[in-house]
């Protein structure tokens, strides 16, 4: 097994909807599996999309094996129950299992849930905590955890909420624990990495989370620009295109050469859609300077045709192994 | 041929059009809410709806809930005052007016206009109720009810379309007011409002239960806090119960139309099934599906793997600018291998929802922001179904096959 120099074990992983923050996490997971580390996934929303992505069953409230990796690694997941997150925490602190299902029973569970649906937040924290310190026989149990987290915008307040629990509860055994996670994760340990594709408001969300995460002393890690595309139209007709004077007539002359059947209308189509193609391309293409300018470690991601199945989440996964290798070594 | 009978004609599980133009046209309609997962363009649809009924003579407040910067200054967004301002269209019949959703504020509405100023400031003070009120999720989705429960109450606009929050779930919003009555009903708090007065002896046992645990868990401090929150909050009880029931009962009434957003996949899609079983389920009416940034190509007469062909032999013909047709070529088969993936997953939409109308909306090259960009998308959203430059109805990415 190679050592692995990097101090980070917890890696958030969020992401504005639609930018494919839980493919990248699942991909981020096999790659930190590599070489025959064990790596915990955590689902953070009970959407079961790690399940789908792996393609396998709903996953239950328990550690799961759902994948192996290169030298005998392994990814396994965890979709936490809120639920079952609350009862664990009373049976582990208190002792109070058997009280808590009375409270269940009672309605009191959504009760609490709903008059302080921070409440969730802080018992999924906590249990995400609790994977990173976990040890046996000396050493840690996971190499590191992967988190599916929320969305960029709710982001900074779900990994914050520990602490706004901590000023709520201004005493007591929550405020011990509060205190507890958010050492972890403010703690060098942790990295915060956002994924964004190159669009407009993806990459404003990434820069207003950025800046959120920073003013909670939150560590960031990297960006993870996802759904790259590579330009198809020769690199010295780009510009024309894009500013909308390629036309049929260009490409006419080609098509009729190869006998193209109703050339004329075809070439018409066919510059329309290269166009809009340039124009799509070049204004992502500006996008990269905005990404840059967000001042932290970047790796492109490709759009991968078809399905994503498990293979496409290797080729991703080695991407962003390269890219992890790179950041360690420089 | 009789409407029945073209229907008869048509291959089966073919998606009903929908109509949005006559929808947001007609004097009925007084309410449309856009729902459906993040990410998909909610914010950017209610907003080019909001604009093709002001142009169509409707006076007209779009609700936003987190609008894209550069959208939210070119829609005027820039004063947070929670209150509506009047967006200038130049030319149009009707009015526009946008206004962006501050969830404290509107809670903070609720409780001075529910309650005398002393136990108001109670309220407003009270740490519990400003971590409740700022940043715990849910609250979002509650206040954004409230507040199209005031706009409809003041009448002052004839259509309001509501965007709905980035939820973890779509029907979060839908969840929210009925979420917050029965917390408002529920044993807990009424255990916690007045344990004496309970008389049950159960009630009494399990409220010690409850109050040591969430003293043990949370320290007798924030209980105190929630204690005095919900004392204060006494008075106003009845106030807040009714509110959310009746906002909840406004979006039953006729007049509120529904339309469900998606991007064309498969994580959206699925989200935008749930909701519609859910609105169905609620007997909630629905306008019908939007599935968003589609990619239709300029031609469908050439397939992707014809056009890959082609792409060869036009390189191999050599003719002029050869590279670039072959180029021109590829893309197009790129873009019909992406139209036919989409138009996959809005029929497996459909065969599960035969009923649903669905209208598609092409991806705009660039972002929209503008008045201009939403007029694109607003003509898209609501232009009549066939009229489109290449046959293809907007019900559809790619024509339906024959035969």
């Amino acid at each position: 097994m190679s050592p692995d120099p990097s101090p980070v074990r917890l890696h958030v992983v969020t992401g504005k909807g639609g930018t494919g923050k839980t493919t990248v996490a699942g991909a981020l997971a096999l790659a930190l599996a590599a070489d025959g580390r064990s790596v915990l996934l955590v689902e953070t929303e009970g959407r079961q999309g790690i399940a789908q992505l792996f393609d396998t069953a709903p996953l239950p409230y328990e550690e799961r094996r759902i994948a192996v990796a290169r030298g005998g690694g392994e990814v396994k997941a965890l979709a936490i129950d809120v639920e079952e997150a609350l009862l664990d925490y009373l049976d582990m602190f208190y002792n109070l299992r058997r009280a808590g299902r009375a409270l269940r029973k009672m309605g009191a569970i959504d009760f609490a849930t709903a008059i302080a649906p921070g409440l969730r937040d802080v018992l999924i924290t906590g249990k995400i905590k609790e994977a990173v310190t976990r040890r046996h026989d000396g050493r840690p149990v996971y190499d590191a955890v992967v988190v599916d987290a929320p969305p960029t915008g709710r982001i900074t307040r779900f990994l914050g909420v520990t602490g706004e629990m901590s000023q709520l509860a201004r005493s007591g055994p929550i405020k011990t624990q509060s205190d507890g996670v958010m050492a972890v994760l403010r703690s060098p340990q942790t990295a915060v990495h956002l994924v964004t594709i190159l669009e407009d408001m993806p990459v404003q969300e990434t820069a207003d989370a950025i800046a959120e995460l920073r003013a909670a002393q939150l560590p960031l890690g990297s960006v993870l620009v996802n759904l790259v595309t590579d330009p198809v139209l020769p690199v010295d007709r780009m510009e024309r295109a894009a500013a909308g004077k390629l036309t049929g007539a260009d490409l006419a002359p080609a098509l009729a050469a190869a006998h193209l059947p109703g050339a004329d209308g075809l070439a018409d189509a066919l510059a329309a859609e290269a166009v809009e193609h340039a124009q799509r391309w070049a204004a992502q293409d500006e996008l990269r300077d905005d990404v840059e300018a967000l001042g932290l470690p970047t790796v492109e991601l490709p759009l991968l045709t078809g399905p994503v199945d498990l293979g496409s989440l290797f080729e991703l996964a080695g991407r962003i192994e390269d890219h992890l290798g790179a950041e360690v070594a420089a | 041929m009789s409407a029945a009978a073209a229907a008869a004609d048509r291959p089966r599980r073919q998606a009903p059009a929908m109509d949005l133009g006559a929808l947001i046209a007609d004097r009925e309609t007084r309410i449309v809410v856009c729902c459906g997962a993040g990410g998909v363009g909610k914010t950017t649809t209610s907003a080019a709806l909001a604009l093709a009924a002001a142009e169509a003579g409707r006076t007209v407040v779009v609700l936003t809930i987190d609008p894209a910067r550069r959208l939210a200054q070119s829609l005027g967004l820039v004063e947070l005052d929670n209150e509506p301002r009047r967006v200038d269209v130049p030319g149009a019949p009707g009015e526009l007016h946008a206004m962006m959703l501050d969830m404290k504020r509107t809670f903070d509405d609720v409780v001075t206009a529910h309650s005398t100023p002393e136990r108001a400031q109670a309220i407003l003070e009270n740490p519990f109720y400003q971590a409740l009120s700022s940043s715990f999720s849910g609250t979002q989705e509650y206040m954004a009810m409230e507040k199209l429960g005031q706009l409809r109450a003041s009448e002052q606009w004839d259509l309001i379309i509501v965007d709905t929050p980035p939820s973890r779930s779509a029907l979060d919003f839908l969840d929210a007011p009925n979420r917050m009555s029965r917390f408002l009903d529920g044993t807990m708090i009424r255990l916690l409002m007045a344990p004496s007065r309970t008389g049950f002896k159960f009630a009494s046992a399990g409220f010690l239960l409850f109050s040591r645990i969430v003293s043990k868990i949370l320290g007798g401090q924030l209980l105190r806090d929630i204690s005095a929150f919900v004392a204060a909050l006494d008075t106003m009880f009845g106030g807040f119960r009714e509110r959310a029931t009746a906002t909840y009962e406004l979006l039953r009434r006729p007049g509120t139309w529904f339309v469900v957003v998606a991007s064309p996949e498969p994580d959206a899609l699925r989200e935008a099934s749930y909701f519609v079983d859910r609105l169905s389920a609620e007997g909630m009416p629905l306008a019908g599906l939007v599935v968003n940034r589609t990619h239709p190509p300029a031609t469908a007469a050439l397939s992707a793997t014809r056009a890959e062909g082609a792409a060869e032999e036009v390189l191999e013909a050599g003719g002029p600018e050869s590279e670039l047709a072959a180029a021109a070529l590829r893309v197009h088969a790129e873009r019909m291998t992406l139209a036919a993936r989409e138009q996959h997953l809005a029929d497996r939409f459909t065969s599960a929802h035969p009923e649903v109308a669905v209208r598609t909306v092409p991806a705009a090259a660039g972002d929209v922001h503008d008045l201009d960009g939403l007029r694109v998308m607003g003509e898209a959203l609501t232009g009549p179904d066939g009229d489109t430059p290449t046959g293809t109805p907007r019900t559809r990415v790619l024509p339906a096959r024959r035969g």
